[in-house]
C-alpha cells in the first residue's frame, strides 16, 4: 500500500533521560523518524523530556515539547497539537510503556488518533510476560519453562518445581533492571522483591536458566502487506547469562551453519507475522550449542538499542524504514538509500564483521560491584568494523579509550591463574583481558570453553592474537619484515600496540610501516557486498590493496566525533558534532565525520558526506587524514577524545580549525593554567600540590577549612573529596599516598558559594556569550551534577558583569577560536574562577535550546573564518528569553550495584531532563516531575539524616515541610534536633541497633522522600551508604544536597499540578 | 603455496592455494550467502565454476556430512579471504581444508574477495584461472582456452535411473540436470515417489512409467546445453502437469517458446526479493543463476519478479498445469520463505 493519505500529524514520543540501557540510539531513532515523515509532507509533534538530544531542535519536528514524559503532560500536548496519528515505537521502552498507558486510559480514543507502526494491541503481546508465553505456545515457538508471578511465595514454589538456577526478569523495565540469576532461594528473595516492586505492573517472570547457550539476536522487519525481512543477526560472544548490552555483540552471527541460521530466521519471520508487526522488531533466541534445540528469550517490539545496531552494521536504516511502514508504505515501495536503485525489501549482505564492544562506568564507579549478569550497566558502546575478526575486535578495544592497544592488561597480568579461572566463570568488564591472560597461560582451551560458555571459535580467535603478541615480543622493529607487518596490519595491530610489544614507539612503527608501503584503504558499507553499485559514503579501514574512498577536491573539513557514550561524555557532543556539520554543509563545506560509536545521529550515513567508521585513536585519525587532506580538522565538538589529538595534529602540521593546539594545552595544563590566571590577575580558590601529609597539614592550616582534596593524576576513579578537619585530611592523605607516592596530591581551598557556567563563543576580537547558568546546589557537587538554571535567578548584577569581563578576557588571552566552557564560584560577593574547557561542553544543547542562540552554528563560521559583527552579535551576554528553563541530572545508580549514590564532586549522573516555566518555581516543578522526583504532599512521610554541619541549615526547612503537613522519621541525631525545635519526628533506630531499623522502614514502603545529607559519601559500610542503596533499590526519591531539598519545598509550596501548568512549546522560548 | 587467480581480462589476485594443489580453469562467479558455504560447495549448479564467497570468514563450523546437496562437489574452485582451521559446530566433523582436498577441489584464501566481487559486477562473469608458482602468459592463455562448460549437466546428473520412496504418491518423474539434494529431500517429505532419471531421459522412457507430474531440477551452466531435453519437454507438455526449478524452469520456458538470456554477473546468495505477481507478496529467496527467461509466448505468464532487476523469477502456462521457479524454495541455503511452493507445484496433480 503506498502512503496513507489520511495522517496528517503524527505524534512522535521521545525517550527522555539517557539512562543506562536507554542511551543516544533512540536521538538516532527518533531522529530518523522525524525526518521519515516529515519528508513525506506529514506533521510531526514531537515530545521529549532530553534537551540534549538532535530530535529535540527547532526545524527537526513540526512542532517540539521539552516536556515531561507522563500520561498527563502529552495528554495536555494532544489537546492542543490535535495530531490525528501516533507512533509507539520510536523513543525505547520509555516511549512504548507511555504510549501503552495513553491507549489504556482511552486517550487517543477520546482525541481520535489512531495508533500507526505495530499496534498497541501487539506490542503488549510481545511485551507482557503472560501473553508473551501465550504467543509462543500458538505460534509453536519453544520458551524456557516458565511462570509470572506476581509475589513472593508463588515465586519460591516455582523454583522448587523448575530447580535453580533460575532467571529473574520483571515485565515493563528497561534494560533488565531489577532482573538477575538467582542461584539458591535466598538469593530468589532478594531479587525478586526487588523485582515485583519495580515492575509497573508487578509482574515478574522466573525462568529456568539456560545459562550457557549461545545468545544469538535476529533484526527483523515487517510492512502492512506481511512482508517479512530479517536486516542482520547478531552473536554474543558472552552466552546467555550475560546481558546483551553487556556483551561482546558480532554481526553477523558467526558460529550458525546455515540449517541453524535459517531456522532461527523462520522462527523469527513466523513470530512478527503472528503478532502483525509493522516496522521493526528484535528477536532474541538461546541457541543449545549441543543441538538444534532454541528457545525464544525476548522480543522487542519496537526499535532498539540492538537495531541501532543492526543499521550501522549493515547501513539498513531500520528506523527510517519503520516510520515508512508506518505511514503506510510496503517494503518494496521504498527505496534502498545505499544502493539507489534496489529496494528495502532485501536482506542486507555484507562482506566484513562487526564487533560492538561494552564501554562500562566502572572507571568513574571505584566500588562498584562489575559482574556482568542479566542487568546492563554499560553506559554506551562502540562498533568496529574489519574484514578478519582479529581486526574488528582490536579496532573495537582501542575504540574503548582504556590506553588498551593489545589484549595484555596490567590488571589481568597481577592476577593468579585461580584468580583469572574464577573470573573467566563469573566474568566482569574486564573478561576479554582476563580470558587473554589465561590463553597466554597456556590454560586448556576446552576447559576454558566449558567454564566460559562461550564458543571455541571465539576463543581461538583471541588465541590467534595472543600468539601474535607474543610473537611480536620477540622482535625489534628493525626485525619485522614487510610481510610480518602486512600480516599483523591485517589482523588490526596498531602502531601503538606493535610498538608496545616490540618497545619501539608509535611514531617509529608508523614511519617504517609507510616507508614499506603499508597504508591502509577504505572499503565500503553498502548493504550487499559489493553486488550493486552503491552511493553510500560509509567506510571502513583495511590493509587491502584495493581503496574504494577516493577523496574529492572539494574544500573539506573532518569533524571528529566523541566516541563512546559514557559518564561526562555523552549525548551532548554528539549534538554538537552532528550541528557543526550541518554549519559546514551549509558553507559549502564537505563535510567528514570519523567516530565509532554505533548508537549516535553522526554515524549515521546520511548525516556527513563521508563518514569513516574508525576508532578515534592518533593512527587511525591520521591515515584517514593522510588520505583526505583536509583543509581543516575539527576537535571542540568531540569531548576530550577528540581534543587530546589536538598535541598531535599539531605536531604532525594537521591544520585544526579554531582554538590552536597550544592554547588548548595551555588551559588543559594546571600550572601554564595558573600562571595565565595569575597574569590576568583573575582570582581562583587558592591550593597547593603537596606531596606528604606533614607537607598537607601544614598547607591546610594556611588555606583553612574545608578543603578540596583531588590526585593530581587520577587514577581508576578514585576521585575528589572535601575534607573538613584534620582528620579527614590525614585520613585522605595517608589513603593516596600509598597508593600512588610519584604523584602528588592537590588541595585547594573548598569555597561552598554558588557556581556559575558560562559557554562562550570567540572569534578573536569579539566573545559572545549566549546565557548565564546558575547551579542549585553549591560548589562541591560536580557541575554535571547540579540543578542548571537558565537565566540566572540569584545572581548580582556586579557578578555579572564580572562573569563577562573575564570570560572575554580568558577567551582573548587563550586565542579562542570557536567555544569556549567557563565554570566560576561566587563566595562571598568575589568571584573565582575554578575550571576552563577550550571546547564545547555538555551544556551547549541546553544552552543553545534555551537561549535560542545557534551557538554551534554560529562557532563553526567561526572557525570558518567569519567574525561575530558579521553575523549580527557582539561582545557581552544574549538578551534573555522569556522563560526559565531548568536542566534537572538524571543518574543511573538503581543499575550500579554498590555505587555510591550523593551528589559530590565526582560526576555520576548519565543524562538530563529539562523543566521549562514561567518562573522558576514552575520550571522548577516540571523539572522534578520530569526526572520522577516524588513532590511531597501533605500527609507524606519523609526520612531525615543530617550530617551535623548542615543541622542549623536544615532546621527551617523542616519547619516548611512540618508546616505543610509532612511527617517525618529519623535515627537519633537528626531527631533531637527536630524535637528540640518543636517539629514532630518518629523515631528509627539505626542499623546497628536492631530491628526493624530505618533500612526495614523505607523497605516497607511508608516513606515517600529521604534527605540524606552525608558526612561523606563511597564508605560502603557507613549507615549513609546503605540508607542510600536501599532508597535506590527501594525506588524511593533521595535527595543528598539541601540545596535541592530548598528547591523542593518551594516547588511544594507552590502547590503546582500538572493541570495548573502551561505546556511550553519549543517554538514559544523566544 | 602462493597462487594466483587471474581473470580473462588480466586482473590477478595472489593468495595461498588449499585444498586439492592443481591448477584449474573455470567461470568465475560470486555468492553473498553468509552462511551456507558447504551447500554452496556441494550445489552441483556450480559445476565448471570458480566459485568467491563475498563473506570474509569461510569454514567457521566446518563441514558435517549430513548438509551436502551433492555426493560429490563439482565445482572447480573456491576462493575465500579468510578460510578457518578450528571449526567449532556440534556437527562439524572435518575442516574445510581437508574437505576440499578429499574432493579434489582448489581452494584459494587471503585475497581481497570484495574487490574480486566488484570487477565481476563491473566486467561481468568471465574466465579465469587458477595456478601456482609463476606460470608463463603462454601457460595462462592456453589453460584459459581449455574450458569448456557445455558438458557439466552431463558430468553432474545421475548415470541411472532410480526411484525414491517407492509406496509413496503421487508419483513424480524427476528429470535431474544436475539437481540439489534439498529439492528431492522436500518432494519426498511431501509424501512423494520419485523417479530420478538423468538429463537426456527419452520422453518415451518417461511415459512408460505413467508418472503423475514431471519435474525439472536445478543444474549447471547454460539451458541449451541441456542434451535435448528442451526437445523432450516440448513432447510431454500437455501430457502431464510439469513444474521445474532454476535451470528446470528455464528448461521449461523454452520449450513453451521462451527466450533465455545471460545476466551480467548473475544472481548468486540468498537475499534476493521476489514479488509474487498473483498475491503483491514479498519473498526473501536463495538465488543462483546466470540465465534468465524473456521474451514470453502468449500461452505463458509470469507469476514471479526479481524486485531488484525487475527479471523473470516464475512463470506458469496460462491453460495448463505447468509452472516453474527461477529461485529455490528448497534453500539450502538459504531463507524458508518460499517452501510452500511445493505444496503449490503438487496442487498440479489433479
Amino acid at each position: 500500500m503506498p502512503l496513507d493519505k489520511s495522517i496528517k500529524k503524527v505524534l512522535v514520543i521521545g525517550s527522555g533521560p539517557i539512562v543506562i540501557g536507554q542511551a543516544a540510539e533512540f536521538d538516532y531513532s527518533g531522529t530518523q523518524a522525524c525526518q521519515a515523515i516529515k519528508d513525506e509532507g506529514i506533521d510531526v509533534v514531537l515530545v521529549n523530556s532530553n534537551p540534549a538530544t538532535i530530535m529535540t531542535d527547532r526545524g527537526m519536528a513540526t512542532s517540539t515539547y521539552i516536556e515531561p514524559l507522563t500520561a498527563e503532560y502529552v495528554e495536555k500536548i494532544i489537546k492542543k497539537e490535535r495530531p490525528d496519528s501516533i507512533i509507539a515505537g520510536m523513543g525505547g521502552q520509555t516511549g512504548l510503556n507511555l504510549a501503552c498507558e495513553l491507549y489504556d486510559k482511552g486517550i487517543f480514543d477520546k482525541y481520535n488518533m489512531k495508533v500507526i507502526g505495530t499496534s498497541i494491541p501487539s506490542i503488549k503481546e510481545g511485551e507482557d510476560r503472560d501473553s508473551f508465553k501465550k504467543l509462543m505456545e500458538r505460534t509453536n515457538q519453544p520458551i524456557a519453562p516458565s511462570e509470572i508471578v506476581t509475589n513472593l511465595s508463588d515465586g519460591i514454589e516455582f523454583a522448587k518445581e523448575i530447580g535453580y538456577p533460575v532467571i529473574v526478569r520483571p515485565a515493563y523495565t528497561l534494560g533488565g533492571t531489577g532482573g538477575g540469576i538467582a542461584e539458591t532461594e535466598e538469593e530468589l528473595i532478594e531479587i525478586l522483591s526487588q523485582g515485583l516492586h519495580l515492575s509497573r505492573v508487578s509482574q515478574v517472570l522466573l525462568e529456568k536458566s539456560i545459562k550457557g547457550w549461545k545468545e544469538i539476536e535476529f533484526e527483523v522487519m515487517r510492512d502492512g502487506a506481511g512482508n517479512c525481512i530479517t536486516v542482520c543477526s547478531m552473536e554474543n560472544i558472552d552466552p546467555v547469562g550475560v546481558h546483551t548490552g553487556d556483551s561482546i555483540v558480532v554481526a553477523p552471527a558467526l558460529t550458525l551453519a546455515d540449517k541453524e541460521y535459517q531456522m532461527l530466521r523462520k522462527a523469527a519471520i513466523d513470530i512478527i507475522n503472528s503478532i502483525e508487526i509493522k516496522g521493526g522488531c528484535n528477536v532474541q533466541f538461546a541457541l543449545n550449542p549441543d543441538s538444534f534445540e532454541y528457545a525464544v528469550i525476548e522480543i522487542n517490539p519496537r526499535v532498539s538499542r540492538s537495531s541501532a545496531l543492526a543499521s550501522k552494521a549493515t547501513g539498513y536504516p531500520i528506523a527510517k524504514i519503520a516510520a515508512k511502514i508506518a505511514l503506510g508504505y510496503n517494503l518494496d515501495e521504498i527505496k534502498n538509500a545505499v544502493t539507489g536503485k534496489t529496494y528495502a525489501c532485501f536482506e542486507p549482505a555484507i562482506d566484513y564483521i562487526v564487533t560492538k564492544i561494552p564501554k562500562w562506568p566502572f572507571d568513574k564507579f571505584f566500588g562498584a560491584k562489575r559482574n556482568l549478569g542479566t542487568k546492563m550497566m554499560a553506559t554506551g558502546e562502540i562498533m568496529a568494523i574489519g574484514n578478519t575478526f582479529e581486526s574488528s575486535l582490536l579496532k573495537g578495544v582501542r575504540s574503548l579509550e582504556i590506553s588498551q592497544y593489545t589484549l595484555e592488561r596490567t590488571s589481568s597480568k597481577k592476577r593468579s591463574t585461580v584468580e583469572l579461572k574464577q573470573r573467566a566463570i563469573v566474568p566482569d568488564d574486564e573478561r576479554l583481558f582476563d580470558l587473554a591472560e589465561l590463553i597466554r597461560r597456556n590454560y586448556n582451551m576446552e576447559k576454558l570453553a566449558e567454564i566460559t560458555g562461550m564458543d571455541p571459535f571465539f576463543l581461538q580467535k583471541i588465541k590467534n592474537i595472543v600468539e601474535a603478541e607474543e610473537e611480536l615480543k620477540k622482535y625489534r622493529l628493525e626485525d619485522v619484515t614487510y610481510d610480518m607487518m602486512k600480516r599483523y596490519k591485517r589482523m588490526g595491530f596498531s602502531d601503538k600496540g606493535i610498538a608496545e610489544l616490540t618497545g619501539s614507539k608509535a611514531a617509529e612503527v608508523f614511519k617504517r610501516r609507510v616507508e614499506m608501503g603499508i597504508i591502509p584503504v577504505y572499503k565500503m558499507v553498502d548493504t550487499c557486498a559489493g553486488e550493486f553499485e552503491a552511493v553510500s559514503p560509509y567506510y571502513y579501514s583495511t590493509y587491502d590493496e584495493v581503496t574504494e574512498s577516493f577523496p574529492s577536491d572539494r574544500k573539506k573539513v573532518i569533524v571528529i566525533g566523541s566516541g563512546p557514550i559514557r559518564i561526562g561524555q555523552g549525548i551532548e557532543f554528539d549534538y554538537c558534532s552532528v550541528h557543526s556539520v550541518l554549519s559546514l554543509e551549509k558553507a559549502g563545506v564537505e563535510t567528514i565525520i570519523i567516530n565509532n560509536n554505533p548508537e549516535t545521529v553522526s554515524t549515521d550515513f546520511d548525516t556527513s558526506d563521508k563518514l569513516y567508521f574508525e576508532p578515534l585513536t592518533e593512527e587511525d585519525v591520521y591515515n584517514i587524514i593522510l588520505l583526505e587532506k583536509p583543509d581543516g580538522v575539527i576537535l571542540q565538538f568531540g569531548g576530550q577524545t577528540a581534543i587530546k589529538l589536538a598535541n598531535f595534529l599539531a605536531d604532525m602540521n594537521v591544520p585544526v580549525l579554531g582554538t590552536q593546539p597550544k592554547y588548548i594545552d595551555e588551559a588543559e595544563d594546571r600550572e601554564k593554567f595558573d600562571e595565565m590566571l595569575e597574569k590576568l590577575q583573575i582570582k581562583r580558590p587558592k591550593g597547593k600540590a603537596i606531596w606528604s601529609v606533614e607537607e598537607g597539614i601544614a598547607e591546610a592550616n594556611i588555606l583553612e577549612y574545608p578543603l578540596l582534596v583531588r590526585p593530581s593524576y587520577v587514577l581508576g576513579g578514585q576521585g575528589m573529596e572535601i575534607t573538613h578537619n584534620e582528620a579527614d585530611l590525614v585520613r585522605y592523605l595517608s589513603d593516596a599516598f600509598a597508593k600512588d607516592k610519584k604523584n602528588p596530591v592537590l588541595i585547594d581551598r573548598y569555597l561552598g558559594g554558588r557556581e556559575l557556567e558560562v559557554d562562550a563563543i570567540c572569534d578573536g576580537e569579539d566573545v559572545l556569550i549566549p546565557g548565564i547558568m546558575e547551579h542549585l546546589e553549591r560548589a562541591g557537587v560536580h557541575s554535571g551534577d547540579s540543578v542548571s538554571i537558565y537565566p540566572p535567578q540569584n545572581v548580582p548584577e556586579n557578578i555579572i558583569e564580572k562573569i563577562k569581563d573575564v570570560t572575554y578576557r580568558i577567551a582573548l588571552e587563550l586565542k579562542v577560536i570557536g567555544m569556549i566552557n567557563i565554570q566560576f564560584i561566587e563566595f562571598k560577593g568575589e568571584l573565582y574562577i575554578i575550571e576552563v574547557n577550550p571546547r564545547s561542553s555538555r551544556t551547549v544543547p541546553y544552552i543553545t535550546k534555551v537561549t535560542n542562540v545557534p551557538v554551534i552554528d554560529i562557532a563553526t563560521r567561526i572557525m570558518l573564518g567569519e567574525k561575530l559583527r558579521d553575523m549580527g552579535y557582539t561582545t557581552g551576554i544574549a538578551p534573555k528569553t522569556n522563560t526559565v528553563a531548568i536542566k534537572v541530572p538524571i543518574f543511573s545508580t538503581e543499575k550500579l550495584p554498590r555505587v555510591e549514590v550523593s551528589l559530590g564532586p565526582e560526576m555520576r549522573s548519565t543524562g538530563e531532563v529539562l523543566g521549562v516555566g514561567h518562573s522558576f518555581s514552575e520550571a522548577m516543578y516540571k523539572g522534578f516531575t520530569a526526572a520522577g522526583t516524588t513532590i511531597p504532599k501533605a500527609g507524606s512521610t519523609i526520612l531525615a539524616t543530617v550530617r551535623d554541619l548542615d543541622k542549623e541549615n536544615f532546621l527551617p526547612i523542616a519547619k516548611e515541610f512540618a508546616k505543610m503537613g509532612c511527617k517525618f522519621v529519623s535515627t537519633s541525631g537528626t531527631a533531637d534536633l527536630l524535637e528540640a525545635h518543636g517539629v514532630p519526628v518518629q523515631r528509627a533506630k539505626k542499623i546497628s541497633e536492631g530491628v526493624p531499623n530505618v533500612l526495614d522502614i523505607i523497605r516497607s514502603g511508608m516513606i515517600d522522600l529521604i534527605i540524606d545529607i552525608p558526612k561523606k559519601g563511597n564508605d560502603v559500610h557507613s549507615d549513609g551508604f546503605k540508607i542510600r542503596r536501599t532508597a535506590i533499590e527501594c525506588d524511593v526519591t533521595i535527595m543528598t544536597s539541601l540545596d535541592t531539598v530548598g528547591a523542593l519545598v518551594n516547588v511544594m509550596k507552590a502547590g503546582y499540578t500538572a493541570d495548573s501548568v502551561d505546556i511550553i512549546a519549543l517554538s514559544d522560548i523566544r | 603455496m602462493k597462487a594466483q587467480l587471474i581473470l580473462e581480462n588480466g586482473a590477478r589476485f595472489v593468495g595461498e592455494m588449499f585444498g586439492a594443489e592443481k591448477n584449474i580453469v573455470g567461470e568465475v562467479v560470486f555468492t553473498t550467502g553468509m552462511t551456507g558455504y558447504q551447500e554452496t560447495l556441494t550445489d552441483p549448479s556450480f559445476a565448471g565454476q570458480i566459485v568467491t564467497m563475498t563473506f570474509p570468514l569461510i569454514g567457521n563450523y566446518g563441514i558435517n556430512l549430513e548438509d551436502n546437496e551433492a555426493e560429490h562437489t563439482n565445482l572447480k574452485a573456491f576462493v575465500v579471504r579468510e578460510k578457518c582451521d578450528h571449526p567449532s559446530n556440534f556437527r562439524n566433523e572435518m575442516n574445510i581444508d581437508d574437505f576440499l582436498k578429499e574432493q579434489g577441489v582448489v581452494g584459494l584464501e587471503g585475497i581481497d574477495t570484495r574487490a574480486l566481487t566488484k570487477i565481476l559486477r563491473d566486467h561481468g562473469v568471465m574466465k579465469g584461472v587458477i595456478m601456482s608458482g609463476v606460470p608463463t602468459d603462454a601457460e595462462i592463455a592456453s589453460l584459459m582456452n581449455s574450458l569448456d562448460n557445455s558438458h557439466v549437466i552431463m558430468d553432474t546428473t545421475t548415470d541411472k535411473i532410480y526411484t525414491i520412496n517407492e509406496a509413496g504418491a503421487p508419483h513424480i518423474a524427476f528429470i535431474d540436470m544436475g539437481a540439489k539434494h534439498g529439492i528431492l529431500r522436500d518432494l519426498a517429505a511431501r509424501g512423494c515417489k520419485i523417479t530420478v532419471f538423468p538429463a537426456n531421459a527419452q520422453a518415451a522412457q518417461i511415459d512408460e512409467m505413467k508418472p503423475d507430474m514431471i519435474f525439472l531440477s536445478n543444474g549447471p551452466g547454460d539451458p541449451l546445453d541441456a542434451p535435448g531435453t528442451v526437445d523432450v519437454i516440448k513432447e510431454l507438455v500437455g501430457k502431464y502437469p510439469i513444474c521445474g526449478i532454476c535451470m528446470g524452469h528455464q528448461i521449461i520456458g523454452l520449450a513453451l517458446g521462451c527466450k533465455t538470456k545471460k545476466l551480467k554477473f548473475g544472481h548468486h546468495g540468498g537475499n534476493h526479493p521476489v514479488k509474487d505477481l498473483t498475491t503483491g507478496n514479498v519473498y526473501i529467496t536463495s538465488q543462483n543463476h546466470n540465465y534468465i527467461l524473456s521474451d514470453y509466448p502468449d500461452c505463458v505468464e509470469e507469476t514471479f519478479v526479481n524486485v531488484n532487476d525487475g527479471t523473470c523469477e516464475g512463470i506458469r502456462h496460462k491453460t495448463l498445469p505447468i509452472q516453474s521457479v527461477q529461485f529455490h524454495p528448497e534453500a539450502s541455503p538459504g531463507p524458508l520463505d518460499t517452501g510452500w511452493l511445493f505444496d503449490r507445484f503438487l496442487k498440479e496433480v489433479k
